[in-house]
């Protein structure tokens, strides 16, 4: 233990799914009252809120939280960072706290998105009764379908394709089957959106969204929050034994963005700022992919679970396919990979996202998990991407 | 007027359909779009470039489900052009996992988008898979 390690002291994920008669602030401050109960303080405590709300389109969801929970008058940041805008929220305050300016801090993250649809594209507008060239490509009409796909499946899908052209071995039902793996590990998480576990045959006869994701093999749209408070080694040193037992170690907190690669422009790479973040925090924890006990990673499309299982270095470059095929990242494999049921069965309330998977392998390192525990778990890694891109990747451990 | 005028400004029509980027003169690296600086190496200075109209389809999707006013099904893929990656759809094909496969090579081909009120078309462009027309 050193003096500048930070700790995850309270931590709290609402039940995802639809919740038509609560508001956002609703959702939010369940979370957040939530984390404060859990770790035992309140928001007179807190020395910075950081917020993220990605569908408010620039709202102060922290001061609108604050308004409901305690106006203390702290520094508030609200952020937005795509998918990755949970991690990033608690990232500001794991910034905050290392820098000295308080030795306490609240992040949060909230999502009303149930009955969302597809995310990006829009619509398409009809076509102008004159040519007139129009923004970077010098458009005159709409390019969405016309060269290639915007929408998110079909993006991830060609993520996923591109790594089985590179090293054989993928095929519809290898993808399809990812699904069915998160699908099966949601049945035993009462806070997933969805808890029916799903045969091979139901998720491949299901509507095709994008080739090869059928619509259970994508990220389920849906309302949900979580947050944490963070706490600095130096103050839960001097908080009650039973705060000290529960607290969770953040050993490594780490965000990157996209480095320029040639295809990077034409097809997102999520590849090579996921495997960065990966190898900064490996270094920084001092541990490697084989002391891992459970990963929670950015599965928002089975294409995409694949890939990260090498970016992330849970197998050897190119081994993606034998790991899976191993079993090892079912429930009772070698490394248990989305235990929660991921993005696709738990669901993905965007800017809760990378805050719920915190909770998720905090749950298991306190031993709190219940039935889905996974025995024993002293590390985790939990990671997400914000296409764009971010990746925040945040590894954890078990008070010693 | 012109007849026809290309769906994106880097499509040129003549003499032959082809693709054209913009290369950094430091690092080399290619770019559809109007820049500021390069993403790459942040120079300022750039070159026109024609880009191979051959290449591999080295991913693909297929959109099954899109925005609505998008018809489907349509492929979506990559296509490596001699070391240049470009975002287009696969035509002139049936748009199934049996038609389409990674690794085929294929060629730039164009179609009509529209016309519009003064009888200018619009030409758009996508790959074609090389065996459908030898």
């Amino acid at each position: 233990m050193s003096s500048d390690d930070v700790w995850i002291l309270g931590i709290r994920m609402t039940k995802f799914g639809k919740r038509p008669d609560d508001d956002v602030m609703d959702i939010a401050s369940e979370a957040a009252l939530g984390a404060l109960a859990d770790g035992g303080v309140t928001m007179a405590d807190m020395g910075v809120l950081a917020a993220g709300n990605l569908m408010s389109m620039g709202a102060p969801t922290g001061q609108l939280l604050q308004k409901q929970i305690g106006q203390t008058g702290i520094p508030v940041y609200n952020v937005s960072n795509a998918c990755a805008t949970g991690a990033t929220a608690l990232r500001t305050v794991i910034m905050a706290i290392k820098a000295g300016e308080c030795d306490m801090g609240l992040a949060v993250g909230v999502e009303k998105l149930a009955g969302a649809g597809l995310l990006a594209g829009g619509s398409r507008k009809a076509d102008s009764d004159t040519w007139q060239p129009k923004g970077r490509y010098g458009a005159v009409a709409s390019v969405d379908g016309r060269i290639g796909t915007e929408i998110m499946p079909g993006v991830f899908a060609q993520i996923g394709m591109e790594y089985g052209h590179r090293y054989g071995g993928t095929s519809f039902e290898l993808f399809a089957r990812i699904s069915e793996k998160n699908h099966a590990h949601s049945t035993l998480n009462p806070l997933a959106a969805y808890t029916k576990r799903l045969s091979l045959d139901e998720i491949m006869n299901d509507v095709m969204i994008a080739y090869p994701n059928t619509r259970p093999m994508c990220s389920a749209n849906c309302d949900g929050a979580a947050a944490a408070v963070v706490v600095s080694d130096a103050k839960l040193r001097t908080l009650d034994p039973d705060q000290r037992r529960r607290a969770v170690k953040v050993s490594a907190s780490v965000l990157t963005s996209d480095p320029w690669t040639e295809s990077c422009q034409v097809l997102p790479d999520v590849n090579t700022l996921t495997r960065r973040a990966a190898t900064q925090a490996y270094e920084q924890a001092g541990v490697g992919p084989e002391d891992l006990d459970l990963v929670e990673l950015h599965d928002c499309f089975a294409t995409a679970e694949l890939v990260h299982y090498d970016n992330l270095m849970l197998c050897p470059e190119g081994g993606a396919v034998d790991f899976f095929e191993s079993g090892a990242p079912w429930r009772d494999g070698r490394l248990p990979v989305n235990v929660s049921g991921g993005l696709q069965s738990k669901g993905h309330p965007i800017a809760a996202t990378g805050i719920a998977n915190i909770w998720e392998v905090c749950h298991h390192l306190r031993g709190e998990a219940g039935d889905r525990q996974i025995e024993g778990a002293r590390v985790g890694l939990a990671h997400v991407i914000g296409l764009g891109s971010a990746c925040g990747v945040h590894i954890l451990e078990k008070a010693a | 007027m012109p007849d026809q005028v290309p769906l994106v400004d880097y499509l040129a029509l003549s003499p032959e359909p082809h693709l054209v980027a913009h290369e950094c003169d430091a690092c080399g690296a290619r770019f559809f779009d109007r820049r500021n600086a390069c993403a790459s190496c942040s120079g300022t200075s750039f070159h026109a470039v024609d880009v191979p109209t051959a290449g591999e389809l080295v991913t693909f999707t297929i959109v099954s489900f899109a925005a609505p006013g998008v018809p489907v099904p349509f492929v979506a893929g990559v296509v490596d052009c001699g070391g240049t990656s470009v975002r287009a759809n696969v035509i002139n094909t049936d748009p199934d996992p049996t038609h389409v496969r990674t690794g085929m090579p294929v060629q730039l081909a164009t179609f009509v988008v529209g016309t519009d009120s003064e009888g200018v078309e619009a030409v758009g462009f996508g790959f074609e898979p090389v065996e459908a027309t030898s």
